[in-house]
């Protein structure tokens, strides 16, 4: 199994006890996690996130195949194409954007060219709708959670676009998924590292509702602790418990379900 | 829900649920501020809870200080039957002098009390009188004689304004319940608190429960002792309850997903 959602790097708002790409791996080893998906924690905020990928890609350099970079491509921002075509080239399975702290709204056409590039390039395109608890944030920490509309809109972009949404809860997923037709709900896949488990077990809910093959496995670490998604899928309903997910590797298998 | 956090105690090796209920929830009186009525109906339903599932389930009487005359005897009322702590929302800032006679009481009655707490508190939200570490920890040095346990470490808000709040008012445990799971904050409770003060819960989210249980293992500050202490002792000593007949273990991992299929 990949964790789709593993980010490297410090975050500005709270310490982070190693957020290091060497302790990544020993976390996959002890979680039993075939590999992730990583992007650059301090990149959400840069301006300008090129220097962040430039660390990103060095920084999982020595990781081989098993920590893919994803790096962050702000559509705003001059040569965000040639950023893409960097990550493409450096065999990264999707690309990182967060339209909630460029200041881009739901439905901003610069945010669809970018789902659509990313589609045409077969990456993947990664939103982030909350790092941290609404409750708990800093001060400045002022730019709100990503909005379902934001979300809507670039499913609705291209029937190449391939979006995966992270740290999104139940009642975000189903105003989406609900809101979009059957062709336009497959081009987009959740991770329930934020979907809340028994007892009002959100997660067996929607894996009958939506189904579990619209979901994949992400934790967020560093930020969140990784042991949180596995025991979800531990305490499942046993008629959901063996339900499939989606293989993120597949998310643009032409024709065919992205179920493995 | 009941047989559902049922079933995922069975699957997670919960041996004691120590619960409670909130009047009803919101649907005559706000969740947090019951009417008499509500939160009596809903002790109510905790003592039948209890009465049909035996040792499996524990409870704590919920009262709303405001109605203090109501709350003394609805303690007293589920002390006698079995209750074993004083639940309370967010009805009263914590450091309020209207929680003083419930505190006496609870010493008295040797009970701990446990208080909502938002983790600090820099503005009013609706729909609560929220309190945070500093306000309990006020109202824990008037009452020495009290066990205060902290709400939810993960249940929203700044942790760590909490542990500096309480760390040097022994008198007040923290429980590690809600749907928080940030990687640090076990690290920075125990640190704080040490791992007699901390008491292991899972509020509305079991499988962050579950996720904080076997995260414990791996803080690198807890020894074997500590994770025990956490997971049950300190919770039997808190609530008077006796050893569990197996101790609590939590659940076996599960074979990696990609194997069943």
């Amino acid at each position: 199994m990949i964790d789709v959602n593993a980010l490297i790097g410090p975050y500005p708002f709270r310490f982070l006890p190693h957020p290091d790409p060497e302790v990544l791996e020993r976390v996959l080893d002890r979680e039993q996690l075939s590999g992730a998906w990583v992007g650059h924690l301090p990149s959400a905020f840069y301006r300008d996130p090129a220097a962040g990928n430039a660390q990103l890609y060095t920084a999982l350099e020595p990781h081989g195949t098993r920590l893919r970079p994803v790096p962050t491509v702000r559509p705003d921002w001059p040569e965000w194409e040639r950023a893409l075509k960097v990550a493409h080239d450096a065999g990264a399975p999707a690309v990182r954007a967060y339209p909630q702290l460029w200041q881009l709204g739901a439905g901003d056409a610069r945010m669809a060219e970018l789902a659509v590039a990313c589609g045409e390039s077969r990456l993947a395109l990664i939103l982030t709708v909350r790092f941290e608890d609404m409750r708990q944030r800093h001060p400045l920490d002022v730019a709100g959670d990503l909005q379902a509309a934001a979300v809507r809109a670039l499913a609705r972009a291209g029937d190449r676009v391939r979006i995966v949404v992270t740290a999104a809860g139940r009642d975000f997923i189903e105003e989406v998924h609900w809101g979009l037709t059957p062709e336009e709900q497959r081009r987009v896949v959740w991770d329930f590292s934020w979907v809340w488990g028994p007892p009002e077990d959100h997660l067996a809910k929607l894996f009958r509702s939506v189904g579990s093959d619209r979901f994949v496995f992400g934790t967020q670490w560093p930020l969140r602790l990784t042991q949180n998604p596995r025991a979800n899928l531990d305490l499942l309903p046993p008629d959901v418990a063996d339900a499939p997910l989606a293989d993120p590797e597949h998310l643009f298998s032409e024709g065919k379900s992205v179920s493995v | 829900m009941n047989a559902a956090r049922l079933r995922a105690g069975v699957r997670m090796g919960i041996t004691c649920h120590v619960a409670s209920i909130l009047g009803t929830y919101g649907f005559r009186s706000p969740t947090y501020f019951p009417s008499p009525e509500d939160a009596t109906a809903g002790n109510d339903a905790m003592l039948a809870l209890c009465q049909s599932e035996g040792e499996l389930v524990r409870m704590m009487v919920t009262v709303n200080p405001n109605y203090t005359t109501h709350a003394l005897f609805e303690i007293e009322r589920c002390v006698l039957r079995g209750a074993v702590g004083i639940k309370l929302l967010a009805s009263r800032r914590a450091d309020d002098k209207l929680l003083d006679p419930i505190c006496e009481l609870a010493a008295q009655s040797r009970v701990p009390l446990l208080h909502h707490i938002w983790q600090h508190r820099r503005r009013e939200w609706p729909n609560q009188e929220i309190s945070d570490g500093a306000d309990l920890a006020r109202l824990a040095r008037r009452h020495p004689r009290v066990t205060f346990i902290l709400a939810h470490i993960g249940g929203g808000g700044d942790y760590l304004h909490t542990f500096a709040a309480i760390r040097d008012v022994k008198n007040v445990v923290a429980d590690t319940s809600g749907s928080g799971v940030d990687r640090g904050m076990l690290d920075e409770a125990v640190s704080a608190l040490g791992s007699q003060r901390l008491l292991w819960g899972s509020d509305l989210t079991m499988e962050t429960g579950l996720a904080k249980l076997r995260a414990l293992e791996h803080t690198g500050l807890s020894s074997e002792d500590d994770v025990r202490d956490i997971r049950w002792r300190n919770a039997a000593r808190v609530f008077g309850l006796g050893s569990p007949r197996t101790e609590n273990a939590p659940a076996p991992k599960a074979p990696p997903r990609t194997a069943r299929r």
